[in-house]
């Protein structure tokens, strides 16, 4: 194994030691806990962050890349692979490996399409050939029912036994629970409220029920059929989470920082900053958004043309347009919390406690350090999860219209992209659409709903309304 | 009374005037962004030989092909040249001031891009105008039905279904719809468009997608909005003189959300024309969003050029309309 860094994984690691910092600051500041404790108190916003912790894991995993060992070379220094692969590959091998010719349907045991074969007798004939590796354990095709019975029962039952331990073990901490409750003497009317954690577990264990039945179905079948060119549908929909999370969040990485320094810069020094300030997030604002990622997407097309040599692979390739998608998307997205947070700057200014830092004579930057920046921070966070969504949902639309990520890269904008036109087939080939449009909207109802709860948490004009 | 409206007025041609000679150097910004962009990795050159075709390309046909369209100049500062004529003299101050007569010229493969834009706005308008007044009216409708039984199950249902409806992408209403209207129940073709009644069998689709595609996120949007009326220092006055639920929603709440409701609206109204990318480009049809698209694909940059400064035009338009509009429905604020 020879680990490869790339650029977006460099980025996105950083991004999750900021939030694992993040959350270890605020678990020690009261006034940043408290509203977070708000969001968590509701049932379906900790469901919602459940499913989201799902995703990153798997982001995580498809963020660490290597180049593979190749074995049974004859040298004794180990050979690398060219290509790079993902610990996610590793741990889907099972499903990955197994590559048919072209479509097959989910669960199917023939392919899509006919094809002519000699048969035994030497005739040629078309029918419909068994597919490689789904089902191929089974020597007669009637037993596939049977067959996915008993595996999914077997998944069922490694599920019961794993969710036994989870409940023996919170139900043993809810004894410790009631018995600190009734020691000190606390009214026991809270203990038996439907508590968020409940929620969560429920998602949980509902989440582990799904991956023990890929784990144990997927080997041997394609649960959610293959694609064009034989790959397994799911692995891909799999693959797509990297990317849809990775373009939400690096895009907000990269736009933060100019957001709030440009943007309290301008609220905070009037005069010419904020006339230069203005100028140049109206400027940028006015152009058309689109207009600016195929402007920019076309010259970096150009510019990758030009030179080709630089790029050691088509991952790297892949990756660089990727993070210039990002960024571009950044550039697009930070004028408006830019202009958010410099109308809230000038309404701080004139606030009593920084009149007094400024008349006691504390420098700017640090009056902006001390008072300005901690009252920003909910809008800040609120802009976070809110354009999220939308990111993860404008990279398909980006995709379909070639301006999005690479044709190489797994996304969901590239499945919906290259089966788009399958509709037309007849019998329908619906399951890559089917595969993408799901794990989208998986993702993006739990940011929304988890946003909601954010928004409402932080928001104090909200706050004051309930 | 008049007096007040008089000085009102000549505080809004004041405002007019300083906004519009403000519009001139973030024109001019968005100008030199769209030359950059262009210029940065492709010289005059290099679009020259896209355009001619890669292959038998000769010197000569380039600087012919360059001449011809007024990219022989330098791009920026004319060096060679001296005082004002080292700006004066560049392709940037040419096309610049070009774009301010709204002179579009020709597009770098001889088509006349004013008669393109005029013809491709109608098609971009039918779909966008009708999309917007139909989504209006739902979301509102809904939002105050919603606002109406506001902390029952309707309410959470419905902001349930808002959010759900919001999450998916619109990707999958376009291909969804086309697939269940089109391909199984036949009743409206796939894609395409046509000219004068026979297109209305074309636009129905897209502009039906249109309004189910906003109508999750408007209706939210819209409720919050009556919400936050509703929780008012009035509404409390009003219903505490006795006026109906009915009452309190049509003539006090709809008519005070109306405020951010008309001037949202109002910075939408210029960018209809430019209409929407993904929707032209899905059904086919022949408006500025795949006119824009195809100009980009093909490098045409004089074409971008036009599509970058009107869609900024559109939007310093939008954000006056907007000012503007606020004016007029909320007297209290002042320009």
């Amino acid at each position: 194994m020879e680990l490869v860094i790339l650029k977006t994984d460099a980025l996105f690691f950083i991004l999750i030691a900021a939030l694992l910092a993040y959350i270890f600051y605020a678990s020690k500041k009261e006034h940043l806990a408290r509203p977070w404790r708000t969001v968590l108190k509701r049932p379906i916003a900790a469901s919602a962050l459940t499913i989201l912790a799902f995703y990153l894991m798997v982001a995580i995993l498809d963020s660490i890349h290597f180049h593979p060992e190749i074995e049974g070379t004859s040298s004794d220094t180990p050979v690398y692979s060219s290509q790079v692969v993902s610990l996610l590959d590793e741990v889907l091998k099972p499903i990955n490996k197994n590559i048919e010719t072209t479509y097959s349907a989910p669960f199917a045991l023939h392919s899509y399409s006919k094809e002519s074969r000699e048969s035994e007798t030497g005739q040629i004939i078309r029918d419909y050939p068994r597919l490689m590796h789904a089902g191929s354990h089974l020597l007669d095709t009637s037993e596939v029912r049977a067959d996915l019975i008993m595996r999914s029962l077997s998944a069922l039952g490694y599920w019961i036994f794993a969710m036994t331990i989870l409940c023996l073990i919170l139900i043993s901490l809810r004894v410790v629970k009631l018995k600190l409750m009734v020691a000190g003497r606390q009214n026991l009317h809270t203990f038996f409220r439907p508590s968020p954690a409940q929620a969560a577990v429920i998602t949980f264990a509902v989440v582990c029920l799904l991956i023990s039945l890929v784990a144990t179905v997927g080997p041997y079948y394609h649960i959610l059929g293959t694609d064009k060119v034989g790959n397994d549908v799911l692995f891909q929909g799999i693959k797509g989470i990297r990317t849809g999370l990775l373009i939400g969040t690096l895009t907000t990485l990269i736009m933060l920082p100019f957001a709030i320094v440009l943007g309290v810069a301008a609220g905070y020094f009037r005069g010419w900053v904020d006339d230069a300030i203005q100028y140049l997030y109206t400027t940028l604002s006015s152009i058309p958004g689109v207009l600016l990622i195929a402007a920019a997407a076309l010259m970096l097309e150009v510019f990758m043309t030009n030179n080709a040599s630089d790029f050691e692979s088509v991952t790297a390739r892949a990756d660089l347009r990727f993070l210039c998608l990002c960024l571009i998307l950044g550039v697009t997205a930070w004028t408006g919390l830019c202009r958010y947070l410099r109308a809230e700057t000038l309404k701080l200014k004139e606030s009593n406690y920084i009149e007094a830092s400024r008349a006691f004579g504390v420098l700017s930057w640090s009056t902006i350090g001390q008072h300005v920046l901690p009252n920003l921070m909910h809008i800040v966070m609120i802009s976070i999860v809110l354009d999220f969504s939308g990111l993860v949902l404008a990279e398909a639309a980006l995709t379909y219209i070639d301006i999005g990520v690479d044709p190489s890269m797994e996304s969901w904008g590239n499945m919906i992209n290259g089966a788009r036109l399958e509709l037309a087939r007849e019998p329908v080939v619906w399951w890559s659409l089917f595969t993408a449009f799901l794990f989208m909207f998986v993702l993006v109802l739990a940011a929304n709903v988890f946003a909601d709860s954010v928004r409402d948490a932080f928001d104090p004009r909200i706050r004051e309304l309930d | 009374m008049s007096i007040s409206l008089e000085k009102g007025l000549g505080s809004v041609s004041s405002y007019l005037t300083r906004r519009i000679l403000y519009a001139f150097p973030i024109l001019i910004g968005v100008n030199f962004i769209t030359f950059v962009l262009f210029f940065v990795v492709n010289s005059p050159d290099d679009m020259a030989r896209v355009h001619l075709g890669n292959r038998y390309v000769t010197e000569d046909s380039i600087s012919n092909w360059k001449s011809e369209r007024g990219y022989d100049k330098p791009l920026f500062i004319a060096l060679d040249n001296s005082g004002k004529k080292v700006f004066t003299e560049t392709i940037f101050f040419d096309k610049t001031v070009r774009l301010f007569t709204f002179d579009f010229g020709q597009s770098d493969s001889g088509r006349d891009i004013s008669y393109d834009i005029s013809e491709r706005m109608w098609p971009s308008l039918l779909i966008s105008l009708p999309v917007l007044c139909l989504g209006l009216l739902f979301t509102l409708s809904f939002a105050l039905l919603i606002a109406f039984f506001r902390g029952t199950y309707i309410d959470s249902s419905a902001v349930i279904l808002c959010v759900s409806m919001m999450s998916i992408s619109g990707l999958f209403y376009i291909i969804g719809g086309q697939y269940l209207l089109s391909k199984l129940l036949q009743i409206v073709p796939i894609s395409g468009f046509d000219d004068g009644i026979a297109s209305v069998k074309f636009l129905i689709l897209p502009i039906l997608i249109g309004v189910v595609g906003g109508l999750g996120h408007g209706t939210r949007w819209y409720r919050t909005i009556f919400l936050e009326e509703i929780h008012r220092d009035y509404v409390r006055t009003a219903r505490a003189k006795g006026l109906s639920e009915k009452g309190v929603l049509y003539q006090h709440v709809l008519r005070n959300a109306l405020i951010p409701i008309v001037t949202g609206v109002v910075a939408l109204l210029p960018s209809l024309f430019l209409g929407s990318l993904i929707t032209e480009a899905f059904f086919g049809i022949p408006g500025l969003g795949s006119y824009t698209i195809d100009a980009i694909q093909s490098q045409d940059f004089a074409i971008v050029r036009a599509m970058v400064f009107l869609g900024s035009v559109l939007y310093i338009l939008g954000l006056i309309l907007t000012d503007v509009a606020y004016t007029l429905v909320d007297p209290r604020i002042r320009l």
